[in-house]
Order: C-alpha cells, then structure tokens, then sequence
C-alpha cells in the first residue's frame, strides 16, 4: 500500500439481500466509510427538487430567457440540396439589409465525418453541401426577422449533386459518395482505429471479436438467427439548442443550454485560440439534452464568429425544423444475428454483422451490448458505418446499446423459447449478475410473470402479452471532476461546481450528499451550478454526473468541516484532534466541549473558509480508464417487464404497464432515480412504437421535421410504471453512487418487442412497430397485384 | 413569420368585403415565394399559423371572425340543430344534444387534436382547414395542389395518403368532423361578399381533385360559412364515429369512419357510412349503404358491408394496411351503432 492511503471497511452488497462489509483501500484525504442508506438522514431520502418551484412557476431562467443590452439575434443559412457544391457565395446583399450587423460564412463545418487532405493537398477549394439542411452561413441583426430576410439575400450558386439517403442503396458500389476522401473521425479519449472505406461503406470494425465464432457456429447444437431493422430517432428536447455568446476584449462568455459547460469551454478555447481562462461558459436551468447538446456545432462557431464581428452579444435559438434535422439523431440500424448455443442454453457462438447510418457523421455501431451482458466464448461483431446524405446523428441516451438491445434480447428471448425454457430461466442460466439475478426476482413477482401464457395464446382480435428485457450499461465516472464547499461565517454553506442541471437534478443531489455530511437539512445548502467559473464539474451524459461528482462533494464538505474544527477548536480550549460533528454540534468525544454547527461558522476569523475536491480513482481502481473517463469495474444492470395489447385486426400495439427494476450502487435520491427511469420508459417505448424519422428519396428531404408529424409518445400513451430500485452497494467511493440515466432506456424496446411476440406469436424485428408494420407481420396486407 | 395586420370586423359584410382571397388561392403560385398581400380569414387561427410558420403563407391582413356576433350558437332548427361557424370543437363535443342526437358528431369533435387546440378550434375553421399532406406543408415541394406540375406523394412517402380518389393529388381530407358531417347529411349556410347565399350540402362543397387540384371546396374569395345545418334525423337513428392514429394523443387518423343507421327493430331503413382519411373528401360508402339497408343488422351482414366499404379502393405503394383498418373500424363502428 502506498503511502497516503488507508483502508477502510465499506458497506457491500445489496440491502436487504447480501449486506455485508468489506475492506478497501482509500486516500488519505477521504471521508470516512458512508453507513447504508438506512442510516442516513438526507441520503436516500426523496428530496425535493431545488428548482422544481421555479419550473412549475414558469420563473425558472433557461437560456432563451438570458438578455444582454444591445443583444443581436441570429439565424442561419442552410442547404436547400441533399448534395450540391457551392459555385459561388455572395454576401453583399444581406450585409446592406436594414438591422443587418454580422454575416459568417461557414467553411469548415464540423460535428461529422472530415475528409483526409491527400499529402500536399489542400482542402476542397469549395465547399461541398452534404445534407438538406446542411449550415452555410449565418446572420446576426437586431432582430430574429432581420436576420431571416437577410437569409434570403445572400446569393449562392448551387451545382446540384447526385445524392443518396437510402442505407440499402447507399452500400451499393456505384451510389454516389457522400465523401470522395477517406475520412477522420474521433472519439472520446483519442482517434479511433483507421477503417477501411469503399464508397460510403467504412469499415467493418472488428475490433471487439473474440475466439472464433464460425467454426463455433457450424458446431452449435441450436441455431438461433434473425436480422433486425431499426429507424432514426431524433432528440426531441422541449428546450431547442441555444446560445448567447458574448466576445469581448477581455474574453469569451457564452450562455448555452448544453450538457457540458467545462466541455465546451475546453473546446472553445481550442477552436479560438483562447486560455481556458478567457472562455466562460454559463447555463441555469435546462429542457433536456438526451445526447445532443454534448459539445460545440457549427451553430455555436457561428454564433460566437458573428459576436466577434458585431461587437455585440449575439442570441442563436434552432427553431423545431432545425433541432429535427441539424441537431443529431440516433442512427438507424440493420444488423444480423447469428447465436449458436448448447441445449442446456449455454451460449456458444455469436455472430454479428451490423451496419447503420449517423448520415454525414460516424457512430452508427451497435454499441457493447451484445458483447458483454452475457459469457460466450466465440463472439465476432463486424460493424461498418454507412454513410448518406442527411443530417449527422450524435450521441442519444445509450447510443449503440439501445439498438443493439433491442436486437440481441429478442434473440435470447428467441432462443428461450426454441429450448422451451421460460426467459427468466434461461437467463439465470447464461447471465452471470448477481445483481440482474435479484432485479428478476424482484420483477416477476412483482409483475406476476407466472401469468404469462404461450405465444399468441389468448382469445379474440385483442391479444395480450408479456414480455422482459435485460439492460447493460457501463458504469462511466469523469475524473477530470471537481467540487467546492464553503462555509460561511453566518453557517450557511455553499456548493459550488460548473456540472449543469440538464433535468436530472444533480444540484439537489449535491444538496443532499452535502448536508448529509455537515449535519444539516438539503434546503440548507445553497448550490450554485452551471458555471465554469466554478470547479469544473463533469458532463450530464453517458451517466456518469452522479458517479463523478458526488464523491468530490462528499470529500470537500468533510475536508471543509475539518477546517471549521481547526479553526475554532482553540475557542473552545481544544485541539480538533477530539471533535466530530454529531446530531448538528461539533463536540468532543469526551463531551466536554460542545458547539452548534451555525454558532461555530461564527467563530471564524474569516467571512468564509472551504475545500476544493477532485473525482479520485474507485476504491480498488477502475476497470480501464480513457483520457478524462474511467470505467467502473462492474457495469449497471437493469430488467424490464412489459404487458402489452395488440390489437391484431388493427396492428395498434398498446403498452399498458412496464415494470422496471434497476440499479445504481446507491440511490440518493430515490425519487428523482424513479423519474430518470420513467424518462428512459417513455422515451424507449416512444422508440418501439411511434419514432422515425422520414426521408423522402426522391428530394432527400425530411418530411416530418415537427413534433406533430413525427410521432412521439405523449400522454396517452403512457402506461403504468413500476419502478424498484436496488441499493447495491460495492464500497468504491465516497458516496457508492452511480448513474442510471441510459440503463433505464435499454431494456424498454426489447421488452415491448418480445411482450408482442407472446401476445401475436409472430416475431416483429423492424422499429417503430406501426400499425403498418404489426398488420405486415401478421400478413393481413392485402396482395398487390 | 412576417409581421401582418389585425382586423376585428364586428358583422360578416364587412369581413366578407376585406377578404382578397381564400388560403387554398393563396397558396397556388408559379413557384418560389407564396404572394404576399393578401388578406385572409381567420377562425381560431390553428391552422392558419401552422401555414404561416412554415412560410406558406405570407398575408398582408388577418380578418379575425371570431368577434362577429351571433356565429358562436347552437340551436334548434326544424328539427335539427343549426350550428355557427365558430362553435369550437370542445363546445360541440360537450353539447347534451349534439351529444344525443348527432353522437357521431360529438365523438369526431371530442376526439380532435389535443385539448387546448379544441377550446380554440372552430367548426368552420375544421371543415376548411387545408390537409396535412406533408409535401403540400413542406415549401420544398411544389406539388400541384400548389400550381406545380406533379404529386410527390406517387413514388414518395405516402403511408398516410389516400386510398381512393387520388387522380393527379393522393391528400386525404383533414377533417374528422366532416366525415361525420357528411353522414348526418348536413348543409351549409355561405354568405357571399355582396350579399349572396348558398346552402350546399357538405358533400357537394367538398371536392375531389379531379374536380380541382387546388382547392378542397368551393368557397369563393369573399364567401364565409356562416353555419353548418344539421337535419332532423330520424326518430331511431343510431351514429357512431372512431378513428385510429398512431398515437391517441394529439394525431391525425390513419383511418375514420362515420356510420348513421335508420333502425327500425332492428332493421336498417337507411344508412350514412362514410370513410375519412381514406380520399381527399370523405368518403361515402354507397356500397355497404346498400349491403345494409334494409337488413337486419347482424354479424354476417356487418361483415359484408364493411367489405363491401373497400370496393374500388386502390392503395398506394405504402398505405395498404388502411384497408384491413378501415374494415375493422367499420365492422366495429356498425355493431357498436347496433349496440349502444
């Protein structure tokens, strides 16, 4: 052990099941071992949100809301085209309209694929337009109007393309290319692989394959195959993406709805050239951000370009039309599965050929779902990007996983039912999760699956069907993550971290976590977010806020309680060496000395003392760690179970309850957990049943680019939800949390997928599963002639 | 959205006189740009927005109908119910007569759009609404509804699009209430900019694009329906009206129908049966009307009239799961009718 750590007994296991105690080493500076929640006063406890009011009142301030004097508006220029090249460009008219301040032309637009300039090369001498919708210049001028008829003012010559936006045809040889180079992509914590790249096809990534699955297949005693089709989805945030950028002499503030202020003030200042210590980066309340407001797009150069220019701040709103069709999406998939296994249903094989479609951008994989929820020796995943002429698609809660779930659960759900075992059975047989194990136990008897009759077994045009799904997720934490707690002289205290409040309510988490350790109540704690003049806190995605940031909290407030008791101890004729914090009061072990929290905050010498703490590594370490971001050693679980309705002479598909069970180490605050679930729910069956973007072929435009024709759930499609929450402690932080934002979206799909199945005895594999598309699988299509 | 101007007439002569034109004139144009200028009428204003916001639409002047007097009753007339234009969709849904009388009605009204849009909808403004073909709302295509030369939806996305009557335009109708409208047999009252009076029946003011691409009636500029007549049925008549969307909440159907039965013990001596969403004006049925009159209505001849609903339907590459909808909505809508 080196020097500077200790160990410590934490609690582990899952309460009520397994609870026990074991050893871990830690820092020095940690906290000491957290009791379980039952122990605990604020922890675990449902806290009301701390700007709940504010949201429900309308006086909650989001970025729209934000006003600077002489503030301009923008509006951005976009590509009419799904493929055309730029002959010329003439801004000379719009920069002579009335009320006009700023024009920026975009050369360089990112958020996508980039082409590879050959040796010697220089980049395309004009700028080539990939996708309707595709950002070519933009506006600023004194107001939102002005700056939309200027739009119409610049003069572009467009050269109108061959373009191609269907994935079948765009794998074809002889489509036209969406890039004529080779191109570069990066991923978190550095540049991935380089892939082979034949016409829009690039790939296959194999990197994830393991032992050899063909012959394993060709020896398979059963055979299970199928091949799956999944659709776009698009973010749908209530809250557009939005911006307010400020460029003065003395540097850069930008206020802007996003899921990562320290994030994008890193990737500003290295898009401008700028210190980290001249950007600053603001957001107070958020509508969402799923994914898609992660890091800076060509609407936040623009922006930040015009403000520069006019000299003035400058406001940037995406109207719905935009956030549809240039702000990301979930990529469609195609995949085919190949699972071989033994009789006893152990898995043997399994065999995946997936390719999917992000448009202009990468990322269409089918993320790490298949190759780790459940042992199989021989496993080979190839995945390849296809790209097409549309918008870029981005990160979405749980990217890769959700399709992919939703795909591979059926498989075993397929092969359970070929070994004539119960689902649940053959998963006890092949999931080694201690914690999943519990979830199922916990979920059929709480949903009564011992009612689930055969496939397609019910009587009458009505069919009813129940259905489970599994859901795995890796446990993320940020350690590029710091909090601060001070203490002021009058006994309030202040949290302080530049983490953003996207919806999930992290500000009333630290709250929690904050007060827990100085004895106080959550609404004692003033917290102040969303600012990168704060420590820089972690991203809200890949669920890892909770994970990153609690911790840090947890120490800070204990260090800044340990300097209180330094500070005061000689006023109460003491050595701190004695003093503990119990039940409000700092008092001595031998109870001779004893002093309330607020009137010893009083006995300061200073208006304020605090402590700055940073995301150490997990008790124990990380299982690996890239750049900022750290794998935890074991992953979240999660099981859903769904009872559906189909209504098979119409092919309306209805969910009438999910029942989900879930873990994140340790809850802290149980009712927000159950809202972040009830997210997922709704967003997954929204996924299952209604969700698809749709493109026509013959313009490559989006043809439901609202909310009215692009169907999304609302509230009557919602069913009734159960949630349960495991506390399943595993002793490797200070505070033993961890997410749960994109487990609770998994398994959802799957589950729905393979209640319609019990229900019509027919397996469904394309999404959303439409009237159309159940009515198909029923074969009640009239015959064409 | 370009800045327009508000006019609040308080009689119809005088809003009849400030209309320049009507939407469905307003949107036909060479190409490019929708003119701008002109001055429009307005109900609740939903739809009219929605077309204004995707820069369909660029009015000079909104002549708001809703603050002239005495367009917003329902009341008796020789047996039937006569209803002002204005009536919102929430108002008729939740009227005891309608309810009971012209339940059909009443049920297409109250299962309309979302809450908030049916407290401010308007009847008129339903009947007239222009539909939601997402290539007409879509100022990237110029389809033919609005003066170009084709229909997209032949060879492009037409899920949603019309399974009968589709010569040279495959929109389906919008209006829910008038497939309800039409199997109630209902007229309605049109004032002309001098003066002038019309009472067509709804069946006859609604058109089918072999009649004219460009417009779904035949309102003239300056004409506004003043009232929607409902008539007397007959002592035992039993309505009924569902529909399926997607989602329940705050769609448009896939399918709708409307079935008004005469029923004399038993027997139908008349029958109304209408199909919405399925062509560019409702519906009408004639052949399950005559499957079904003077029948007995039971089981098997449900099932013939609701098959007999689909002669001479030709779906479209993508809409053929319509047809086993709409056969399924009418056999339940005719034992429901029978039923309740």
């Amino acid at each position: 052990m080196s020097a500077g750590t200790r160990t410590q007994l934490q609690p582990v296991g899952i309460a009520g099941v397994s609870l026990g105690q074991a050893e871990r080493p830690v820092g020095a500076e940690e906290a000491p071992a957290l009791a379980p929640n039952a122990q605990l006063s604020c922890i675990g406890r449902s806290a009301p949100r701390i700007n709940g009011h504010a949201k429900v009142t309308g006086s909650a301030t989001y970025t729209v809301d934000v006003t600077l004097p002489g503030m301009l508006h923008a509006r951005i220029l976009r590509s009419p085209h799904p493929h055309a090249r730029i002959l010329s460009l003439d801004t000379g008219a719009a920069e002579r309209e009335p009320g006009v301040r700023a024009v920026h032309v975009i050369e360089h637009p990112i958020g996508r694929a980039i082409e590879i300039a050959g040796p010697g090369e220089a980049g395309p001498a004009r700028r080539q337009l990939r996708y309707v919708g595709d950002p070519i210049a933009a506006v600023a001028a004194v107001t939102a109007h002005a700056a939309q008829a200027a739009l119409e003012r610049i003069r572009i010559e467009y050269q109108p393309l061959p373009f191609v936006i269907d994935i079948e045809a765009a794998r074809q040889s002889d489509a036209p290319p969406v890039f004529d180079r080779p191109v570069r992509t990066e991923v978190f914590g550095g540049p991935a692989a380089q892939l082979p790249q034949h016409g829009n096809v690039h790939g296959p990534d194999t990197s994830a394959s393991r032992g050899d699955a063909a012959a394993a297949l060709s020896a398979a005693e059963i055979l299970i195959e199928g091949e799956f089709h999944t659709q776009v989805q698009t973010h749908c945030c209530l809250e557009p993406h939005a911006l307010l950028a400020d460029w003065r002499d003395e540097g850069l503030t930008v206020y802007m709805s996003t899921q990562f202020t320290a994030g994008i003030r890193a990737e500003l200042a290295t898009a401008l050239g700028l210190p980290l210590s001249r950007v600053r980066v603001v957001v107070d309340a958020m509508g969402g951000g799923f994914g898609s407001k992660s890091r800076i797009g060509n609407d936040v150069l623009a922006a930040v370009a015009l403000s520069r220019k006019a000299h003035a701040p400058v406001r940037l709103v995406l109207d719905r039309h935009e956030e549809q069709i240039d702000s990301g999406n979930r990529p469609a998939t195609v995949q085919h599965i190949r699972a071989g296994a033994r009789r006893d249903g152990t898995l043997t094989a399994v065999a995946i050929e997936a390719y999917g479609t992000a448009g202009v951008a990468l990322g269409a994989g089918v993320g790490n779902f298949a190759q780790s929820i459940y042992d199989c020796p021989n496993f080979s995943l190839a995945q390849s990007d296809v790209f097409i002429h549309a918008g870029p698609g981005c990160a979405m809660r749980a990217p890769g996983n959700v399709p992919g779930a939703f795909a591979y659960e059926q498989i075993i759900d397929e092969l359970a039912e070929r070994l004539a075992l119960d689902p649940l059975e053959l998963r006890e047989r092949i999931d080694s999760s201690p914690v999943r194990r519990e979830e199922r136990r916990i979920g059929a008897e709480r949903f009564r699956w011992s009612r689930r009759l055969a496939p397609g077994g019910g009587q009458g045009a009505l069919k009813r069907g129940l259905g489970m799904a599994q859901s795995h997720w890796p446990a993320l934490v940020h350690t590029n993550c710091a909090c601060e707690v001070r203490i002021l002289r009058d006994g309030s205290v202040e949290v302080r971290s530049s983490v953003q409040d996207i919806g999930t309510g992290v500000g009333t988490v630290l709250a929690q976590v904050v007060a827990e350790e100085l004895g106080l109540s959550p609404g004692d704690i003033v917290v102040r977010i969303g600012d990168t003049d704060f420590p820089a806190g972690p991203p809200s995605y890949g669920s890892r806020t909770t994970a990153s940031l609690t911790p840090p909290a947890r120490n800070a407030a204990c260090l800044a309680l340990r300097k209180l008791i330094a500070a005061i101890a000689p006023t109460l004729g003491t050595t701190p060496e004695g003093l503990t914090l119990r039940n409000g009061r700092i008092s001595s072990s031998d109870g001779l000395h004893s002093i309330g929290f607020r009137e010893a905050a009083g006995r300061l010498r200073t208006e304020q003392i605090g402590a700055v703490a940073s995301r150490c590594d997990d008790y124990g370490g990380f299982g690996h760690r890239m750049g900022d971001f750290a794998f935890a050693r074991n992953g979240l679980g999660g099981v859903q179970f769904a009872e559906v309705t189909v209504d098979t002479e119409t092919g309306r598909v209805r969910v009438e309850r999910v029942l989900a069970v879930h873990d994140c180490g340790r809850p802290i605050n149980p009712r927000q957990i159950e809202s972040q679930v009830h997210g997922g729910i709704l967003q997954g069956i929204s996924y299952a049943l209604f969700e698809q973007r749709i493109l026509d072929a013959p313009t490559g435009h989006m043809l439901n680019p609202n909310l009215e024709q692009y169907r999304i759930l609302r509230s009557r499609e919602t069913p009734a939800i159960e949630v349960h929450v495991l506390e399943n402690y595993q002793g490797t932080s200070a505070t033993d949390a961890y997410g749960i934002a994109e487990p609770s979206i998994i398994a959802t799909a799957p589950a729905i997928a393979n209640a319609v199945y019990n229900a019509i005895g027919v397996r469904v594999r394309t999404l959303p599963m439409t009237p159309a598309v159940i009515l198909e699988a029923l074969g009640r299509l009239p015959h064409r002639s | 959205m370009d800045a327009f101007e508000w006019m609040s007439p308080q009689d119809i002569e005088q809003a009849a006189r400030a209309a320049t034109t009507t939407v469905a004139a307003a949107m036909v144009r060479d190409s490019g740009e929708p003119a701008a200028g002109d001055a429009l009428l307005k109900a609740g204003g939903i739809d009219l927005l929605d077309l204004m916001k995707e820069g369909l639409l660029k009015p000079r002047r909104l002549i708001h109908l809703r603050n002239i007097a005495g367009l917003d009753r329902i009341e008796g007339a020789e047996g039937g119910l006569r209803i002002g234009p204005n009536v919102t969709l929430s108002q008729l849904a939740s009227h005891a007569e309608v309810r009971m009388r012209f339940r059909a009605l009443a049920q297409a009204a109250g299962a309309s759009a979302s809450p908030q849009i049916r407290h401010l909808a308007t009847l008129g403004g339903n009947l007239l609404q222009r539909p939601r073909c997402w290539y007409l709302r879509s100022r990237a295509h110029h389809c033919t509804r609005k003066g170009g030369d084709r229909c997209f939806a032949f060879g492009g996305e037409n899920q949603y699009h019309a399974i009968f009557d589709h010569k040279g335009c495959a929109i389906v109708h919008p209006s829910t209430c008038a497939t309800a409208l039409i199997a109630f047999g209902a007229r309605l009252e049109i004032t002309g900019p001098r003066g002038a009076r019309r009472a067509p029946s709804v069946e006859e003011f609604l058109l089918l694009p072999e009649a004219d691409l460009h417009r779904e009636n035949t309102l003239e500029p300056g004409e506004i329906v003043t009232a929607i007549v409902l008539p007397a049925p007959a002592q035992a008549t039993r309505s009924l009206h569902i529909k399926q969307c997607e989602t329940e909440s705050f769609d448009w159907p896939l399918a709708d129908v409307a079935v008004v039965l005469d029923l004399e013990s038993g027997v139908c001596r008349k029958a109304a049966v209408v199909l919405g969403a399925a062509a560019p004006a409702p519906h009408r049925a004639r052949a399950a009307e005559a499957a079904l009159t003077g029948k007995r209505i039971e089981e098997p001849v449900i099932r013939v009239a609701a098959r007999a609903a689909l002669q001479g339907a030709a779906p479209l590459a993508k809409n053929g799961y319509k047809l086993p909808i709409f056969e399924t909505l009418l056999r339940r809508a005719l034992l429901a009718a029978t039923e309740g």
